[in-house]
């Protein structure tokens, strides 16, 4: 546990027992082998990295190679309890459209994704006049996978244009934990955010 | 022929035969009152029994998957990258079993053994065999080993439909199912690349209705370009640009319609090599079985409720030039097994290798092969519950 990133702490809690779980992007599938001893979650990791596949299957992690950007059509309507992307929002082609199809095969999704309203971020455009690198986006502007930046305001506008219900949500710091002082401004304090959303 | 056997190999094996008395009932309605089935084991049959692990071959493939059968053998067992020591099948590990298939040509009762009803040798009369029959017969020969539960059933292709189809067949007696590039049944399109090989043989003059046995002759030619034809199938359009490009034997056009590229002289080795050792009516059936293979027909030609039956974790793999069995047909049988509910993993791996790249030393392939099976070994059998 203690070796769990504190972002994949925070997803647990709003995970149910025995539930059905997809998670996008799902690297080694550390939370799906988590979820799985804790909460007894049954589920599978779509992944396109080869390394983390192979390491995906040494930890007996259900992993299906699949680009998310190729869309999720072979998962059937509202088939999986909750769908959970961290961490990848941010690097796909169409966030609109994947965020669409998280709630059209999950009952919820749990998504988190880099804060580019985040203070640091806000003074480096600002006095730097370039675009931000931190150690939450080490990128160069013309490498980067991270195509698609948002705020958490910017993320709130698309839910609520898309009728989306968010029921949870939390931020953390570049170290995934959380802090009582970020819940002070939270827009601009908040490195890392955290959000659990539905469509019911 | 090694000169010294690798330290990766299982070295020198001897295939056993197996008598069966037991009258077996096929897919068709007819019955095999009695039949061998040759086959190989490497490695050694754990205490309780728990660490055997059955290969299903394809098509051309036997019983001698690994090894060697003497120092003078030119090559190994046909799928000597995958299996032996400290390779993805780990023979220190596991108990490995190969066998050949009913209608094969290799030690297995075929067309050309003899039948004991007419003391002739069975030919084109000997019944068209489906999939569930090998692994019925399969199945016979793990209870003659004792083997109640395979830790793992493994197949590449026509094998990878073994595989399947012992996971709804004896959905308890097998923990893990390994398809590699397979498919949940043929397409039209495999169907006639099939039918063309068959007529091929079929209207070669010295083929006598598969009589050609009891005429003295080989219908050599029909079964070359059977061969060339299905060789081709299995590689893909890079590969064989790689491999041979227009490269000419003679470095130069000779106006002449013998083979002067060296694409068609391979073609025509293989072929050559392929119909001297292969049983033209055992390619027949074999490629009526696979064209038979759809198991979801039972189960209203849905393969997820065909799949739900099974019990066993899966790991299926598909290569990215593979256009005999290509990854979509992988993929058909993931996304019945995802939405059955099973324990699925998926890897589409890169290669030049078409069809062909399940029997090669492709790295990121066997680094996924070993990785799962490890896991087979861990968390099966060795003890480990971490």
């Amino acid at each position: 546990m203690s070796e769990l990133r504190q972002d994949l702490a925070i997803i647990q809690k709003w995970v149910r027992p025995n539930s059905e779980i997809l998670d996008l992007g799902c690297g080694q599938g550390e939370l799906l082998s988590y979820l799985k001893r804790e909460k007894n979650v049954h589920g599978y990791g779509l992944e396109i990295n080869p390394e983390k596949i192979t390491a995906c299957i040494r930890n007996g992690v259900n992993v299906i190679e699949q680009n998310l950007d190729n869309g999720l059509g072979n998962f059937e309507d509202q088939s999986i309890d909750t769908v959970i992307m961290t961490q990848a929002l941010q690097a796909v082609k169409r966030p609109d459209e994947l965020l669409d199809e998280m709630l059209r095969i999950g009952k919820e999704a749990i998504v988190t994704f880099p804060n580019f309203g985040y203070w640091k971020t806000r003074f480096y455009l600002l006095l730097k006049g370039r675009m931000p690198m931190s150690d939450t986006l080490p990128y160069n502007w013309y490498d980067t996978p991270n195509i698609h930046m948002c705020t958490f305001r910017d993320f709130e506008i698309l839910c609520h244009e898309k009728g989306i219900r968010i029921l949870n949500k939390t931020v953390v710091d570049d170290q995934h934990r959380e802090h009582w002082s970020i819940g002070l401004w939270p827009a601009m304090l908040g490195e890392i955010a955290v959000y659990h959303i539905t469509r019911k | 022929m090694p000169d010294v056997i690798p330290n990766d190999s299982v070295g020198l094996v001897t295939p056993q035969i197996q008598h069966f008395d037991e009258p077996l009932t096929l897919r068709s309605g007819r019955v095999l009152e009695k039949y061998d089935l040759i086959y190989e084991t490497y490695g050694e049959l754990n205490a309780d029994r728990s660490n055997a692990v059955l290969i299903c071959h394809a098509l051309s493939g036997d019983h001698h998957a690994a090894g060697y059968h003497s120092m003078d053998d030119k090559k190994p067992g046909w799928w000597e990258t995958c299996i032996g020591p400290g390779k993805p099948i780990d023979t220190n590990r596991f108990f490995v079993v190969s066998l050949n298939n009913l209608g094969g040509c290799a030690g297995s009762t075929g067309p050309t053994s003899t039948n004991p009803e007419t003391g002739k040798p069975y030919g084109p009369e000997f019944p068209i065999v489906a999939v569930r029959d090998w692994v019925n017969s399969q199945a016979r020969l793990a209870d003659v080993l004792g083997i109640d539960v395979w830790a793992a059933v493994i197949g590449g292709s026509l094998g990878g439909m073994q595989v399947l189809r012992w996971s709804i067949q004896f959905p308890e007696r097998l923990k893990h199912a390994v398809v590699i590039a397979s498919a949940p049944k043929l397409s039209a399109q495999n169907i006639a690349f099939n039918e063309v090989a068959r007529q091929a043989i079929a209207k070669d003059p010295d083929f006598h209705d598969g009589w050609y046995q009891e005429k003295n002759t080989l219908p050599k030619a029909g079964l070359m370009q059977a061969r060339m034809l299905g060789h081709l199938t299995y590689l893909s359009d890079d590969a064989m640009r790689q491999k041979f490009g227009r490269e000419l034997r003679e470095g130069k056009l000779n106006y002449s319609f013998a083979p002067e590229f060296q694409v068609e002289s391979y073609l025509h080795y293989q072929g050559e090599k392929f119909s001297t050792r292969f049983d033209a009516n055992t390619y027949m059936l074999m490629t009526k079985a696979l064209d038979y293979f759809d198991p979801a027909r039972d189960h209203d030609n849905d393969l997820r409720k065909c799949l739900s039956q099974a019990q066993c974790r899966f790991l299926v793999m598909s290569f990215t030039t593979d256009w005999r069995f290509a990854p979509a047909r992988s993929e058909e049988i993931v996304n019945a097994l995802i939405h059955a509910d099973k324990e699925v993993s998926y890897a589409c791996i890169e290669s030049d290798n078409g069809h062909d790249a399940f029997l090669l030393p492709i790295p990121r392939y066997l680094d996924i092969f070993q990785a799962y099976m490890d896991g087979v070994a861990e968390r099966s059998f060795e003890g480990a519950t971490a």
